[in-house]
């Protein structure tokens, strides 16, 4: 399609729809989905090579392959990219590209917000990672305590780049969740009501809640250490007589949300999954609704669980101790419903079933153990070892990684139209788990046997040399695994075996669409008359067109006669994610780049405003028009 | 590719039996004891009160785990078993459920069974650990934290050591925990959990010092660690704990009491036993008030003064290991070490003073004459 530039606005848009500029400057969610999740595997390759690197170092103890140093960048740096730039985006992906598909929808309610949103996560993970080449990357931990945090303990840029870093990468995060409430309050089809929206949906609804209401306290308390690092305040200073503590409850007030934001999609894909292939409806939907947002709220009221140590006294502790155990609950009731869900059914098993159940199964491991220390008394001997190390491992890797695996299997025909390799999937299924089981279980053990976590060796002669032996072959394996994954996807964009646009009879709205989608997703805006509305038409005889309530006839009239308004693409969430990132490294390096960068972020902004446009329409039977 | 179902092809069967296997044999290896090794740090083995409570509570929530995990994946392999799809059955539309309101009662009841089961004791083991028996015989330690070596002070005595802490059995040890940099963790696996140590503040508030305590029941020597990230060599912050009876204990005490009130003189005792290198120990003497006694204090050893900013070396010949728990106390080791701290701990704040092979020789048989 032709490159058109209009002059309705101040500032003439870019409209062209392919090549490389059109990826740049497209605010379509769908591929702005895509991005996400290439750029996403791109980080967890990166933080995969960071742990396999890290267990070589502990394949023997005393070994001398880094120096110290060198292994606490990795260790920082492997937990950081692991979870906001692989964990994090790669839910994103899914929600990119699904929620407006499974509402309804033509697009998310701010398509232009939304590619910011992108930009600023990849280049916020470029920034972080530049650090390797600069002065050192990051070395005090995923959880930055303070005061090692502090210049006086971290002296040299490294921390820099990881305050400003994830300050970067808070801001994309934050406006994505006000970007997928406000679709998901506003924009769902006719009919579907907040108890008809998939549980995707809703597990998105409240991710982006606990966004909402967490991440302005991390981006507080990175101001704070900010500013005691570049600016000489002493927040976080002992001698000025700080309890530096105060860091860990801020830290984690916003990181145990944190936990669930990066599990609940995880859980909406194998509610997805699930169902389809054992061919029965969700059970317990709304047990299952209401578990989310219970999981949600307790999820903010259980934060000083991650420093049981940290001398609070008994009566903090025990109430702290038994809101933990309180989660347990609705996480139970999710599990049994999962398998009320299998129950009865016709279980087809395809590779994406069978990543739910590795998630299912692996995830009761680490719900267990997450049992296991909120009994306090034990907790005091499990923190911070590797017992610890295993038992979240069991919630992110194990979890949220195999039903993140499974959503690409299962959702991959219906972007691309053809099917990814079921051999191959099943040799990537088992090679992970196994050897996922390899790495991560005997990690039970080491904590048990004394070892610390975030030590670049360990003591010679305590008995902690075979497992630690074991999981580095076994991190291997599952190396072996994630290799087979990417080749199985890369190879099947181009070789995959061609299915239809709904190869696995699924129920939800998405795969009622041809494949590949169109730029506008429904030629009409569909009516909603049930829970899983694509089964139900096409196994309940409910007819698609039957009115519903809320349905407004004219607007699709309006749409025949004079087409879909479409936005168009835009460049700016591009220059202002580019202005933002030079204004962080103008914070390290030189204030003169950072008053620079300001001022750009200023002329970004007003470029975002200002462009003028008024969309385009397109004919659903006769393409794209002016 | 059409057909996949796992417990019709051999393929999978085979990897679904190595899986089982694999599981089955880190269980046997893990339930026949750790691999190699020669001494225990292991949480399960408790050596003490605290450490026992601990142990406790965690196999009651691990056989509660057991059971729920049993229960799950039992469920789920009858589940994925009984319900899988037939060939040429993959098109039939089963019942379609939408839920049932009893068994979702069923198992929202359950676990609020077992979670209270497990609530109890740890609520009732969270006040037990938060002070010592009120009977109890007590001795306080101070420990205090620094990157990357530990402090012990005894408060009732004035006596001052590092990296081994000496106490006797059958005591509640009631300790103190402050740290002098950054946040480190205080850990002793088979004595007791850990507890942070948290940097001192010039005007602390009540309660805002970290407590807790601990009780060895038979002598011995237990390993124990920084469990905190605090920095570069946060691996290498480690301690032992050597647990006397109590008279061993009391006869330590009294010889250390005797060091630290200890007049000058030329040559102490045990020095004695070193006539035949006499002129080498005081050659070491001379060199360690030259260059170590700006850091390091000996007491007893004749130096009118001695610095805090390293490690206390009172008694460093009759100590288990140098440099904060990582090497055996030999002649060879501690040599090493002065030749080359660096070497050995990356980022230490002991200088490598560059010292010629007789300064280190002389340094080590002063320093190992120290008992």
């Amino acid at each position: 399609m032709a490159t058109q530039t209009t002059t309705v606005g101040r500032i003439p848009r870019v409209k062209k729809q392919t090549g490389l500029w059109s990826w740049l400057t497209t605010v379509d969610h769908k591929r702005i989905g895509i991005m996400y999740a290439f750029a996403a595997l791109f980080f967890f390759v990166l933080g995969g090579i960071e742990a396999l690197l890290i267990r070589l170092q502990l394949f023997k103890p005393n070994l001398d392959l880094m120096h110290p140093e060198t292994f606490n960048q990795l260790f920082t740096m492997h937990g950081t990219t692991m979870l906001f730039l692989a964990a994090m985006p790669l839910t994103a992906a899914f929600m990119n590209y699904l929620l407006p598909l499974m509402i309804g929808a033509r697009d998310v309610a701010f398509p232009r917000l939304n590619a910011f949103s992108f930009w600023i996560f990849v280049l916020g993970g470029i920034f972080i990672n530049t650090s390797w080449f600069l002065d050192g990357a990051p070395h005090a931990a995923w959880t930055g305590y303070a005061n090692l945090t502090t210049t006086q303990y971290s002296p040299g840029t490294n921390t820099d780049f990881w305050v400003l870093g994830l300050q970067l990468l808070g801001i994309g995060t934050l406006i994505s969740s006000f970007n997928f409430i406000v679709t998901i309050l506003n924009m769902r089809a006719p009919g579907m009501s907040l108890i008809r929206m998939p549980v995707f949906v809703w597990t998105t609804f409240v991710t982006a809640f606990l966004i909402l209401f967490s991440f302005p306290v991390i981006t507080i308390a990175l101001f704070l250490i900010m500013f005691d690092r570049l600016f000489g305040t002493v927040f976080f200073s002992v001698a000025a007589g700080a309890d530096v503590t105060l860091w860990q409850h801020i830290f984690w007030i916003f990181g145990h949300p944190e936990v669930y934001i990066l599990v609940m999609p995880a859980m909406g894909i194998v509610s997805e999954i699930l169902p389809t292939f054992s061919r029965k409806p969700l059970f317990g939907y709304s047990v299952m609704v209401f578990s989310t947002v219970a999981i949600g709220f307790l999820g903010f009221s259980v934060w000083t669980h991650h420093m049981f140590t940290i001398g609070m006294g008994p009566v903090a502790t025990s109430a702290f101790a038994l809101t933990t155990m309180a989660i347990a609950i609705p996480t139970g009731v999710k599990v049994f419903n999962w398998l009320g869900t299998l129950w009865g059914g016709n279980i087809r098993f395809k590779t994406p079933l069978l990543f739910a159940l590795g998630f299912l199964s692996m995830f009761v491991i680490g719900g267990i153990t997450g049992v296991m220390h909120s009994a306090v008394p034990a907790n005091m001997q499990h923190h911070d070892t590797y017992f610890v190390v295993a038992h979240f491992h069991y919630v992110i890797l194990g979890g949220i990684m195999n039903a993140i695996f499974g959503g690409f299997y299962y959702w991959f025909p219906k972007l691309t139209g053809r099917l990814m390799n079921e051999r191959l999937g099943k040799w990537h299924f088992w090679t992970f788990l196994i050897g996922f089981n390899m790495t991560f279980f005997p990690f039970h053990f080491l904590g048990l046997m004394g070892m610390p976590r975030r030590v670049f060796t360990y003591a010679e002669g305590i008995g902690l040399e075979f497992w630690n032996a074991f999981s580095t072959v076994g991190a291997f394996v599952m190396a072996i695994g994630t290799m087979i994954f990417l080749h199985n996807l890369f190879a099947s964009i181009r070789n995959g075996e061609k299915c239809g646009s709904d190869p696995w009879d699924a129920r939800t709205l998405e795969w009622s669409l041809p494949t590949p989608i169109p730029p506008h997703n429904f030629d009409e805006i569909p009516k909603i008359h049930a829970r899983d509305e694509f089964w139900a038409r096409k196994y309940e005889g409910v007819d698609p067109n039957a009115p519903v309530e809320g349905w407004n006839p004219e607007l699709d009239e309006y749409e025949k006669k004079h087409g879909i308004h479409m936005p168009s693409p835009s460049i700016w969430p591009l220059i202002l994610a580019i202005a933002c990132t030079v204004t962080a490294y103008g914070l390290i390096y030189s204030p003169w780049v950072m008053v620079g960068g300001i001022l750009f972020i200023i002329v970004s902004i007003f470029g975002f405003a200002y462009e003028g446009d008024d969309g385009y329409y397109i004919q659903p039977t006769k393409g794209l028009s002016q | 590719m059409g057909d996949s179902r796992i417990f019709q092809s051999v393929n999978h069967r085979i990897v679904i039996s190595a899986a089982w296997a694999l599981i089955a044999l880190m269980i046997v290896l893990f339930a026949t004891g750790p691999v190699g090794a020669q001494t225990q740090a292991s949480t399960l083995q408790p050596a003490g009160p605290v450490a026992e409570m601990q142990s406790n509570v965690f196999w009651l929530v691990f056989w509660i785990g057991v059971g729920i995990f049993t229960t799950v994946i039992g469920l789920l392999f009858y589940v994925i078993v009984r319900y899988r799809s037939r060939r040429g059955d993959e098109k039939r539309v089963p019942k379609q459920t939408e839920g049932s309101v009893a068994l979702e009662i069923a198992w929202t009841i359950v676990p609020v069974i077992l979670v209270i089961i497990i609530a109890v004791p740890t609520v009732q083991g969270i006040f037990a650990l938060s002070k010592p028996p009120e009977d109890a015989e007590t001795l306080s330690v101070t420990v205090i934290g620094h990157q990357w070596w530990w402090e012990f002070q005894y408060p009732e005595y004035g006596i001052v050591t590092a990296n081994e802490l000496h106490i006797p059995v059958g005591k509640v040890i009631d300790v103190t925990l402050i740290s002098n940099d950054v946040i480190h963790s205080f850990w002793v696996p088979n004595l007791a959990g850990k507890m942070d140590v948290n940097p001192y503040r010039p005007d602390p508030l009540p309660n805002s010092v970290n407590k807790m305590w601990f009780q060895a029941d038979k002598p011995g020597i237990y390993f124990g660690q920084c469990a905190e990230f605090c920095g570069l060599n946060h691996a290498l912050m480690r301690f032992r704990v050597v647990a006397h009876e109590p008279e061993d204990f009391e006869a330590w005490l009294e010889g250390r009491e005797a060091l630290a009130t200890a007049a000058y003189q030329p040559m102490t005792a045990e020095e004695e036993e070193y006539a035949g290198h006499a002129e080498l120990v005081n050659k070491g003497r001379e060199l360690f008030s030259r260059y170590c006694l700006g850091c390091h204090s000996i007491d007893g050893a004749g130096f009118p003064f001695g610095g805090t900013l390293g490690p206390n070396l009172t008694q460093i010949g009759s100590r288990l290991t140098i440099a904060a728990g990582i090497l055996d106390n030999t002649p060879e080791n501690l040599a090493a070490w002065l030749r080359n701290p660096e070497a050995i701990k990356p980022g230490t704040l002991m200088s490598t003073l560059r010292l010629s092979d007789d300064e280190v020789e002389a340094l080590v048989a002063f320093l190992h004459s120290q008992k």
